[in-house]
């Protein structure tokens, strides 16, 4: 068709999640997956075929999961929790809090298919929350991975890490965000894009968005717009927020997320605390309605376009 | 120690200690000197209000000193209210929310059994415990991996915080519902160290299944007049009263 161009090849993050699972656990023998009944959606049938022994599956029971994937890093396992974000966040919410965090168990828990990815089954399965809830939690820390490429680097950090990690592996096509040279690291911001007259700060399916955002803003209305990734929530690059209050003068974060209490509250925590800018929070702002999570984007103005209007509004907004 | 703190839980510490000492000092594989030594065996406090019974039984074992369970939820006492596995050698688990500690012991007994080690996990559940779903998930996941180097005691003292388990949510038959997920179930006084010490040593019940051990207990005992009342689940005894149970305990 004359006109259309071909798209940027996008990425399911689990299929990295699922590769990436088999290196850790063919190099460390003490690397168990333990899933509810969730062996499909989180593209493990290659894991287990290769390490039969190695894949607890203990059913749908996700509180239970957590308690046995804690007991499993007692008994000196490194083990990885795999679920639907939706159900294991929620479900299992003080077994992560208890079992997990205040214990410091080394288990890394992977929320799968979180955000609107289940679009069309509706809010029971959408995941907008598990970021606001998980962050509250102390000695919890929580990754929201943009492409495949982070996925894999957030896994094997976390596997270095001493203590609980959470992991948001998104199902829905990505493309490719980073360069070859891309480094990630727990705790630590990335600036994608440089400017001066606005900061986007963004992580997971929503920083591709935020990159074309700044394009358009740079090609439509002469506005440089600073591109921040924000993969790591908590804890929070604090000094990297601070930088882009003073040096832009204006925030605006966006994520497949709650309006309330996810990334966009944990920057807007630090802007009030340290260097108080006009902000904006894009995300859902409720309960989201059935459909496909690609109509869900642009229904809630979660596309470059709709990200580029907001920070045009939010400049409005500017001290001159 | 809970006179001193003025909060605790006496009731379910009396009808838990009996088993708990046993299991500590006489039946389990763990070493003070070496708490975290990787094939230890596992003692898993599931009902963590009854943190009294195990931090003395603890330091009775040497895993501290005995003058620091003066100091039983004192500001900044590593000595929670309920366990800290972080701050207190010995401890396995961070428990206190109800229904945590059975799937944590099914994870360490999953553990185990990939090792292949012939190491044990004890849990210690209340009975009113049970009723919280979770303990049920890993019920099932035990009976379906047949780990039988795992070990459920039930303090079966018939009591909850509000009143009888019976009245409250039904838990019998239990012993038919344990069966029923596939763990090999014995019963026995748990307040005779005799009887339960010769339990433990014939574990597990039937091989090729976890064992489910309904402990008969009762809550206060063995104080007259704490024994088999409700409200002894977290009254604090007065200075008389602590003096009377300590008479009768000699």
């Amino acid at each position: 068709m004359s006109g259309v161009k071909a798209g940027p090849q996008l990425f399911d993050c689990r299929d990295t999640f699922a590769s990436t699972m088999c290196e850790l656990a063919g190099a460390d023998e003490r690397v168990v997956v333990v899933c509810s009944d969730s062996v499909g959606s989180s593209k493990l049938v290659g894991f287990k075929k290769r390490f039969p022994e190695r894949l607890v599956n203990v059913g749908i029971a996700e509180q239970g999961m957590l308690g046995i994937a804690a007991g499993l890093a007692n008994g000196g396992k490194r083990p990885v929790v795999s679920g639907a974000s939706c159900f294991v966040t929620a479900r299992g919410l003080e077994q992560i809090k208890v079992d997990l965090a205040y214990t410091n168990a080394n288990v890394i828990v992977c929320g799968m298919s979180p955000g609107v990815a289940y679009g069309e089954l509706g809010p029971t399965h959408h995941s907008i929350e598990d970021v606001a809830w998980l962050r509250a939690i102390d000695n919890l820390v929580v990754i929201v991975p943009a492409d495949p490429a982070e996925t894999e680097q957030a896994l094997r950090a976390a596997f270095q890490h001493e203590g609980p990690v959470f992991i948001r592996v998104s199902r829905m096509g990505v493309p490719a965000v980073y360069g070859p040279d891309y480094r990630f690291r727990i705790g630590k911001a990335h600036r994608l894009i440089e400017g001066t007259d606005a900061t986007l700060i963004s992580n997971g399916t929503m920083l591709s968005r935020a990159v074309e955002a700044a394009g358009l803003l740079a090609e439509q209305e002469g506005v440089t717009v600073r591109v921040v990734s924000m993969p790591t929530v908590r804890p929070l690059d604090v000094e990297e927020i601070v930088a882009a209050a003073e040096e832009t003068g204006v925030i605006v974060t966006v994520e497949e997320h709650s309006e309330r209490g996810g990334l966009g509250g944990a920057v807007a925590e630090a802007v009030v605390a340290r260097r108080p800018v006009p902000m904006r929070i894009m995300g859902f702002p409720g309960f989201a309605p059935t459909g496909p999570a690609q109509w869900l984007f642009e229904h809630f103005g979660l596309t470059g376009p709709g990200i580029a209007a907001a920070v045009m509004e939010t400049l409005g907004r500017k001290e001159r | 120690m809970i006179s001193a703190a003025g909060l605790g839980h006496v009731g379910g510490d009396f009808s838990a200690t009996d088993i708990v000492a046993v299991l500590l000092l006489a039946v389990a594989d763990i070493d003070p000197n070496d708490p975290r030594r990787p094939d230890r065996e596992r003692f898993v406090m599931s009902k963590g209000h009854s943190s009294a019974s195990l931090y003395a039984t603890l330091a009775a074992c040497g895993f501290f000193d005995s003058s620091l369970l003066d100091r039983y939820m004192a500001p900044l006492s590593p000595l929670n209210g309920h366990p800290d596995a972080k701050r207190v050698p010995g401890v396995e688990a961070n428990t206190g929310p109800l229904g945590h500690g059975l799937p944590i012991a099914v994870g360490t007994a999953i553990a185990g059994q990939m090792d292949a080690s012939d190491r044990r996990t004890f849990c210690l559940v209340g009975d009113g415990e049970l009723q919280e779903g979770s303990n049920w998930e890993a019920m099932m996941a035990a009976g379906h991996r047949g780990l039988d180097r795992l070990t459920v005691v039930v303090d079966r003292n018939g009591l909850q915080q509000g009143g009888t388990t019976e009245e409250t949510s039904r838990l019998e038959p239990l012993a038919d519902k344990a069966r029923s997920f596939g763990w090999a179930v014995a019963e026995v006084d748990g307040h005779d160290h005799a009887a339960l010490l010769d339990l433990f040593e014939g574990l597990p019940v039937e091989t090729g299944r976890p064992s489910f051990v309904i402990a008969h207990t009762h809550k206060g005992y063995p104080v007259s007049f704490m024994r088999d009342r409700v409200e002894w689940h977290h009254r604090v005894p007065t200075a008389g009263e602590v003096q009377t149970a300590l008479a009768e305990l000699g």
